[in-house]
């Protein structure tokens, strides 16, 4: 029993697999060191898991609904549930990460935050949290997400944050995140950076999904109410770095009988050349400090993905994942621009729920998927899609 | 003898390691700097294999990367630059880079391959030392390559000593807790870099991170056996149409 529940967790080392790792200058080991050596003690506290807790509840609104979401389901012909994210605070699943670090950083000592964002809701989520505790907040962007989730970024200076644009590379999430990497090289004593995806050197990939596992706790009790099982057969969600993925999958990750499908953004196609579909076109390498799976070149540089959701446009995966896809226990799927486009359509008009882009991609592949009338299935449902009125306005 | 250890050997004080970005100004101009940082004073080159996502390294260095990587460098075009590059250069060599592009090329080709053109050590900052011990460091000794760690004014005396233990060549003391090409004063580091001293290490140390003059040169000599500039040498060659006589200017003003 140990053994099996051991098959997808992080080693000692940080490792799922062949991938993780902590590939770090010098200049980053004394805070990642000490994140490594403190996350597991100070997470399992009493103390901090009263205060986590109570955020969840009555800060960020949890536990989210799971809708059943009857005329889908009847599209589909499967009993489909739309596990609610989008009603979080702030509007995705990001916050559950943020409360979590930002409790660390205070038992860290910290005083000065930092963090990356690409469609900008872990940024939003970063700096709702840094108010909530008045702290110092500087969030890193890409120039060219700074100009597609403007609404983002107006939200995130109301809250008081400083976004930086990231002018480096392809001026995306990628590139956010390397200077977010420097500012905390820079500032190594009183800063802590909040990692938003389940990405970066150990221990951040376990500690954010372990922030996330939420949702699939939750899932598994709403279930049991719903179904008389805690186990659907499906579980849907998308993957740019793969935090809202990690956070849904993670309670079921040993119920080998519960399909875990991870929904990549294939951008204007696999072979198009612009896409951000990790799985299908990258090869092991090492990027933000761990070895994963990885869009490169064959000389090793790191290609600039296309994705049209800044929160998918990313060409890395976190190692959980690569370690899911190449185990073959997670399904790794894929969904277009186009078809994002047109499940976000769909799903607005169908359960009358905008969602994100992100999350819209998860909704493209219920086409793709025969599914049995008995089929429980789950989808996450990561964000709401207000940032994205102005790319749905010219797509309508 | 390994050169770096050999130069060592003959020279205590005020080692000159000066930092290129390999096809940086233009793809074929390596040959050229080398030449004319041999020519003007410096005891150690350190090569840079551009990457794109240069973690550690502040935007001159970032942007000389990008430059060379849209000029066409890679690794296999390296080490064909370097191919006859010790019937002119007897000064060390050093490869500086990240792990990624070594891996897509192959570790144990990467060490053949600099060991045949007369590579004499490398850093690789993102390969820590846990890493380091459990899978590669048997390749890098097996091809006479130095393998040099970087420490910080943050690391701890008993890593240092680990540290120490493991790396060979020099030690690399960040001057200060920063990605390369900061302007933090170097003086107000002289604790740690007495610090270190006092420690009696078993390798050479050199300084690193913000040395880009005379005076910074001087003052980080001061407390160690020289001195690594990268960023204030790429910004002398950004836009030079002389080579040889930006890095001549160049190193005369540091050296002066």
């Amino acid at each position: 029993m140990t053994v099996q529940q051991n098959n997808f967790s992080v080693d000692t080392h940080g490792y799922y697999g062949d991938f993780g790792g902590a590939f770090i200058p010098e200049m980053l080991y004394p805070n990642v060191k000490q994140l490594q050596e403190q996350y597991l003690q100070i997470m399992g506290d009493p103390i901090f898991q009263e205060s986590f807790q109570h955020l969840l509840k009555d800060y960020v609104g949890r536990p989210t609904p799971l809708f059943f979401a009857e005329r889908l389901s009847q599209k589909h012909g499967a009993s489909i549930y739309l596990k609610r994210e989008d009603l979080c605070h702030t509007g995705a699943h990001k916050i559950n990460n943020t409360i979590g670090q930002i409790l660390l950083a205070e038992r860290l000592g910290k005083k000065r935050i930092i963090a990356e964002t690409g469609a900008g809701q872990h940024g939003v989520a970063t700096a709702t949290v840094c108010a909530l505790k008045g702290l110092e907040c500087i969030v890193y962007m890409g120039e060219k997400d700074i100009e597609r989730q403007a609404p983002n970024v107006a939200r995130m200076k109301m809250l008081g944050a400083k976004v930086v644009p990231a002018v480096s590379g392809s001026k995306t999430l990628k590139d956010a995140t390397n200077e977010a990497i420097r500012d905390w090289i820079n500032n190594p004593v009183d800063t802590h950076y909040i990692i938003g995806s389940v990405v970066g050197p150990h221990p951040y990939p376990d500690m954010v999904a372990r922030f996330q596992s939420v949702i699939s706790e939750e899932i598994k009790k709403q279930l049991i109410e719903k179904t008389g099982s805690p186990y659907p057969t499906h579980v849907i969600a998308c993957v740019g770095g793969g935090s809202n993925a990690a956070g849904a999958f993670y309670h079921f990750l040993d119920d080998l009988s519960v399909k875990l499908v991870a929904v990549e953004a294939a951008g204007c196609g696999i072979t198009s050349g612009m896409s951000a579909a990790t799985t299908q076109l990258g090869k092991p390498g090492i990027l933000h400090g761990s070895k994963s799976l990885l869009m490169q070149t064959n000389d090793g540089q790191v290609v600039e993905p296309h994705s049209i959701s800044a929160g998918l446009d990313y060409p890395g995966i976190g190692p959980l994942h690569a370690h899911l896809f190449k185990s073959g226990r997670g399904t790794f799927m894929s969904a277009t621009d186009e078809e994002a486009l047109q499940a976000a359509l769909d799903i607005s008009r169908t359960e009358g729920i905008i969602p994100a882009l992100e999350t819209a991609h998860a909704f493209s592949v219920l086409n793709d998927i025969h599914f049995e009338k008995t089929d429980v299935v789950v989808i996450c449902l990561s964000g709401r899609g207000d940032k994205d009125l102005d790319t749905y306005m010219k797509y309508l | 003898m390994n050169r770096i250890d050999l130069l060592f050997k003959q020279k205590k004080q005020s080692v000159l390691n000066v930092y290129c970005t390999a096809g940086y100004p233009q793809l074929n101009s390596m040959v050229e700097v080398l030449s004319s940082l041999q020519e003007n004073g410096a005891d150690i080159i350190e090569i840079g294999m551009p990457y794109s996502d240069p973690l550690a390294d502040g935007p001159v260095i970032q942007q000389s990367n990008m430059v060379a990587l849209e000029n066409g460098m890679s690794i296999p075009v390296l080490f064909e630059q370097l191919k006859n590059i010790r019937s002119t250069i007897h000064l060390p060599i050093i490869l500086m880079g990240y792990m990624n592009p070594i891996l897509q090329f192959g570790l144990k080709n990467f060490c053949e391959a600099a060991a045949a053109v007369g590579v004499d050590g490398v850093i690789l900052p993102d390969l820590p030392m846990f890493e380091f011990e459990n899978e590669y460091q048997p390749l890098f000794n097996k091809h006479g390559l130095k393998f040099i760690f970087l420490v910080t004014p943050e690391t701890e005396e008993e890593r240092i000593r680990k540290i120490d233990g493991l790396c060979s060549g020099f030690l690399y003391a960040v001057s200060s807790s920063s990605t390369t090409g900061n302007n933090k004063v170097i003086a107000d580091q002289s604790a740690y870099f007495k610090r270190l001293k006092e420690m009696q290490l078993n390798n050479p140390i050199l300084v690193g991170f913000g040395i880009k003059d005379k005076g910074t040169f001087q003052s980080a000599c001061q407390y160690s056996n020289g001195a690594i500039i990268g960023s204030a040498y790429i910004k002398a060659l950004e836009g030079s149409t002389n080579i040889q006589l930006s890095t001549k200017e160049f190193l005369n003003n540091v050296l002066a």
